[in-house]
């Protein structure tokens, strides 16, 4: 270690100190081997930090103050919708009713509960337009997972093997990813020119063999699928099923629903549209909602309501199983329940704002980078680094780490694959006019200093705790934990 | 035109902004911007919600939700069943509450996201440490899908495609297996339980040439305490690998951890090291393994590698096994997973420290082992199971256990999980769990209620 650099936790820990008074036993001191046979007992503990609570305190938040955040600034980064995340939602969880509620008690002492999410899948379907919803899955990716499983039980149950999943070009990669968990073989199709996916190569595909086509809608161009109807009529002519990944929802709430637009069953990620902080990569949830149709494929268990009483029901024998333990990732939906309820039908403003922020922002760029689709956006756009690449050696990695210097966080880069050096900007609704006059200010900044500095930008960023790291380094010689000082200067 | 604005506390767009917005855009109305969207799948009505709430309306009605559920500051819990009433210090999540860890997002610009990255690196060093496992990933759903992305993995580094998992592992992590397992062409057996742990010798009858992994769970279901390194060796014997799953990590401040009796990966659920119980999530899935097979493991990994100045410095590493290039040849479609529950882990294992952690996952054996033995001194109450127990046990009540249930909570007690419910050939049992949050007077008041209910 350097004089510059921070330190770990390992290397603040001298033997002997302790930052919790653990508690005594205080119940008759039996012999251990009495309680535990010799042979199974630990002999060499596990070698945790030995801090004091100030030094554990500062240690946390010095390092939270190496790291951006929400609360800290803007965050442009296209397809994640980072917006706001209400207080009021944390108070919400953090009720011991809920915070300090134990899974496995009867249904009859978690009414409470039970009753928040039968509310929450109510409002979840009136603004899907769909008529059922699991809340098993804990993120989108596990949604999207769970749905192609519910797909998969569907089209066996009829007596139906059908083994591949069309995904467009643009694509999350988590899609080809849980289609291939599921079993299936990925089908590409490309986008058009419009920067739709391309219907004539959709429908050469489009055979018996084909389970489902995952998309995107409003699409990781930041587009809405033009021909969604005619798409869903294809998909729906060869007997597969569409799914709806749910990233982009929060561009089109009250607006238009993906049940009245063709779609069988999508996934929320509700920790982006209905805002949970994203705690670092996570928790969050994906609730999946799906057409009566496929209720019956729903994983256990699902929340019924009798009367004034509400319970979980196992008993579903065409369930798909379980995809986690327990009931989901309740608290992220406490969050949910309560984002909705502040709006309730104001909903639709949230997308109109966001709708609103993407197209300023885009008209406020436009003329500094190429536009790859040039048509109105939905909540996010998506930008080429091309020109100043080509015309002055800076590849839209260094734009990126140039703007951090400028206190930003940067966009999506090289997302979607199809858009050569890429840049996908969302600003989200929970962003004033003024914040994203100031970042189209920086980047429009940079773009300049492209053409006049370029070198600045290539070696950014400048002003941030390090410098660009050595991301090839990390990934042929892997160092993934400390292994004290001795052998960590061995291995230098 | 345009539609009437409401003012909203969470949107900054005034009804003037978004009216001057729109003309530097160049266009009339939202609905300009929308005209990709077809006439005939647009909405024309208003979302049919409830009313838009203020806050202190809002807090009221998540009270009295909240307040309608049993939860464990209004009852003493005796409940576990793989999940756990732990005592979490302040500290935790204080800090782990913190904004600038609280509100980031996952740490894909490294240069202003050090304390995350940095955090995660400690977390994986802490996990390894626990485990006694060589490499952990930055964390999974929880312990369930966690122990079947391991399954996945032990096939692929097998190339065997059948997995035999004990029937004292956690019901649910059983079905997730299957779930996760069903359509990748891999066949799940299960091998009995015998006295309340796996027999060795069933194991080594249901392990052939086909089997990837033998799945363990390390305390088991009932509580009880496994031979791990007999298990182990029958599966190395098969040429299959040891998948443990621990439900409860706590036990491994006390017990010979996994990786030093021949684990292979390591699964688990990190709920217990400061998370609260949240009716069963968020939680926290924990992944360790050993060198080997760090390519074939799932989910994100920090690497610590240098600047161009030469300083330490953090990031994602190894991120060619995931699926934003990968695509379909991923090795796991996660993406978004627990990073603030994993945080908060690392939190409490710094918190408790080397040795906190033994003393509180002795406490929790003492108690544990105390009331058990003060619960089978009750005339027909007996034990279910001889074999050594952590921090929960197995009874064989002479009343059926959601009877007894019923009885305590009237003394707002939470009793144990009737086991009939996931095990219908224990339909007398009770499984207890006793934590170091529950104290001796509780415990003593435990043991008083459940003789005056089975003696009545």
């Amino acid at each position: 270690m350097t004089q510059r650099d921070f330190p770990l936790i390992f290397e603040l820990s001298r033997p002997g100190r302790v930052a919790v008074a653990a508690p005594e036993a205080d119940v008759p001191d039996v012999p251990l081997e009495q309680i535990v046979e010799p042979s199974l007992v630990r002999r060499d503990p596990a070698d945790l930090p030995e801090v004091s609570e100030p030094d554990l305190v500062r240690h946390y938040t010095r390092l939270s103050q190496r790291n951006y955040a929400i609360d800290v600034g803007f965050y442009p980064l296209g397809s994640c919708t980072m917006k706001y995340n209400p207080k009021v939602n944390e108070d919400a969880a953090r009720l011991p009713g809920f915070a300090r509620l134990h899974p496995n008690v009867p249904d009859d002492l978690a009414q409470g509960a039970l009753q928040l999410l039968w509310e929450l899948e109510q409002m979840l379907c009136e603004i899907s337009g769909m008529d059922r919803v699991t809340f098993q899955p804990a993120a989108g990716a596990h949604g999207e997972l769970t749905a192609l499983m519910m797909i998969r039980a569907y089209h066996e149950d009829r007596g139906d093997r059908r083994t591949r999943v069309i995904v467009p070009d643009s694509a999350h990669g988590t899609n080809p990813a849980s289609a291939a968990m599921c079993g299936y073989t990925v089908v590409t199709v490309p986008s058009d020119r419009r920067g739709n996916i391309d219907v004539d190569a959709l429908r050469q595909v489009a055979d018996a063999s084909v389970a489902a086509l995952m998309l995107t809608n409003p699409n990781t161009l930041g587009l809405f699928e033009e021909r969604i109807v005619e798409v869903a009529e294809i998909v729906h002519g060869c007997g597969a099923l569409l799914y709806l990944d749910g990233a982009n929802f929060n561009a089109v709430l009250g607006v238009t629903r993906p049940g009245d637009q063709g779609f069988d069953v999508m996934h929320m990620n509700v920790h982006k549209t209905f805002s949970t902080p994203h705690g670092g990569g996570g928790p969050g949830a994906g609730p999946v909602a799906v057409k009566a149709f496929l209720a019956p494929y729903l994983p256990v268990p699902t929340v019924e309501r009798d009367g004034d009483r509400f319970r979980l029901d196992y008993a579903r024998p065409k369930a798909i199983g379980r995809v986690r333990a327990f009931h989901g990732n309740f608290g992220v939906l406490v969050r949910a329940y309560a984002y909705l309820r502040a709006y309730g039908p104001l909903l639709r403003q949230v997308s109109e704002a966001a709708v609103v922020n993407a197209n300023y922002l885009l008209t406020r760029l436009r003329e500094y980078f190429d536009v790859p689709y040039d048509r109105p956006c939905m909540h996010e756009f998506v930008l080429s680094g091309r020109r100043q690449k080509a015309q002055h050696g800076v590849r839209t990695l260094d734009i990126a780490k140039r703007l951090l210097d400028y206190g930003y966080h940067a966009p999506t880069i090289y997302f979607p694959l199809i858009v050569d050096e890429a840049i996908m900007i969302e600003p989200a609704e929970t962003e004033s006019r003024q914040t994203l006059d100031a970042f189209a200010d920086a980047l429009i900044q940079v773009a300049e200093e492209c053409a006049r500095d370029p070198e600045t930008v290539r070696t950014a960023p400048h002003r941030t705790v390090v410098a660009r790291l050595d991301e090839v380094a990390a990934a042929r010689h892997p160092n993934l934990r400390w292994r004290g000082p001795v052998r960590a200067a061995s291995t230098r | 035109m345009n539609a009437a604005w409401h003012s909203h506390r969470y949107l900054p767009m005034t009804a003037q902004e978004r009216d001057e917005m729109l003309r530097a855009i160049g266009v009339a109305s939202v609905d300009e911007l929308l005209a990709d969207i077809p006439a005939g799948v647009r909405l024309s009505r208003p979302l049919h919600l409830p009313p838009p709430m203020a806050d202190v309306d809002l807090l009221a009605h998540l009270r009295g939700l909240a307040e309608r559920n049993g939860h464990a500051d209004r009852l003493v819990c005796f409940l576990g069943g793989g999940a756990y009433d732990h005592w979490i210090p302040s500290v935790v999540w204080h800090l782990a509450g913190r904004a600038e860890f609280y509100t980031a997002y996952t740490p894909y610009q490294a240069e202003i996201m050090q304390g995350e990255l940095q955090a995660t690196y400690e977390y994986q060093t802490m996990l390894c440490e626990l485990t006694g496992m060589d490499v952990a990933n930055a964390s999974m759903y929880d312990g369930a899908s966690a122990t079947g992305e391991a399954a996945v993995m032990a096939r692929d580094l097998t190339r065997r495609n059948e997995i035999v998992v004990s029937t004292a592992v956690h019901p649910h992590y059983r079905e997730v297996l299957r779930t996760y397992t069903r359509h990748l062409g891999m066949h799940v057996r299960e091998v009995p339980y015998e006295d309340g742990v796996t027999s060795v010798a069933r194991a080594r009858e249901a392990l052939g040439a086909r089997t990837a992994a033998l799945v363990i769970q390390f305390p088991n279901v009932f509580g009880c305490i496994e031979d791990g390194p007999a298990l182990a060796r029958v599966a190395h014997d098969a040429g299959a690998l040891l998948i443990t799953a621990v439900a409860e990590p706590l036990s491994l401040g006390l017990l010979a951890p996994p990786g030093h009796w021949g684990a292979d990966i390591v699964a688990g659920e990190g709920q217990p090291l400061g998370n609260f119980l949240n009716f069963g999530g968020p939680y926290l899935g924990m992944l360790a393994t050993r060198d080997a097979f760090v390519r074939r493991m799932p989910g994100r990994l920090v690497g610590a590698t240098v600047d161009r100045h030469g300083r330490r410095g953090f990031v994602l590493t190894l991120q060619t096994r995931e699926q934003h290039i990968r695509r379909e040849k991923a090795t796991s479609n996660i993406c978004t997973n627990e990073a603030l529950n994993a945080l908060a882990a690392a939190i409490y294992m710094a918190a408790v420290g080397k040795s906190g952690l033994r003393q509180i996952a002795e406490v929790n054996a003492r108690r544990a082992h105390y009331a058990r033995s003060r619960l089978c001194a009750i005339p027909g109450v007996r034990a279910g199971f001889d074999a050594p127990v952590f921090n929960e046990f197995v009874l064989r009540l002479p009343v059926p256990p959601a009877e007894v249930n019923a009885r305590l909570l009237d003394r707002g007690i939470l009793g144990g999980l009737p086991l009939g419910l996931w095990y219908p050939e224990l339909a007398d049992a009770w499984l207890v769990c006793v934590t170091e949050a529950r104290t001796r007077a509780q415990i003593d008041a435990l043991v008083d209620a459940v003789a005056e209910v089975v003696t009545r």
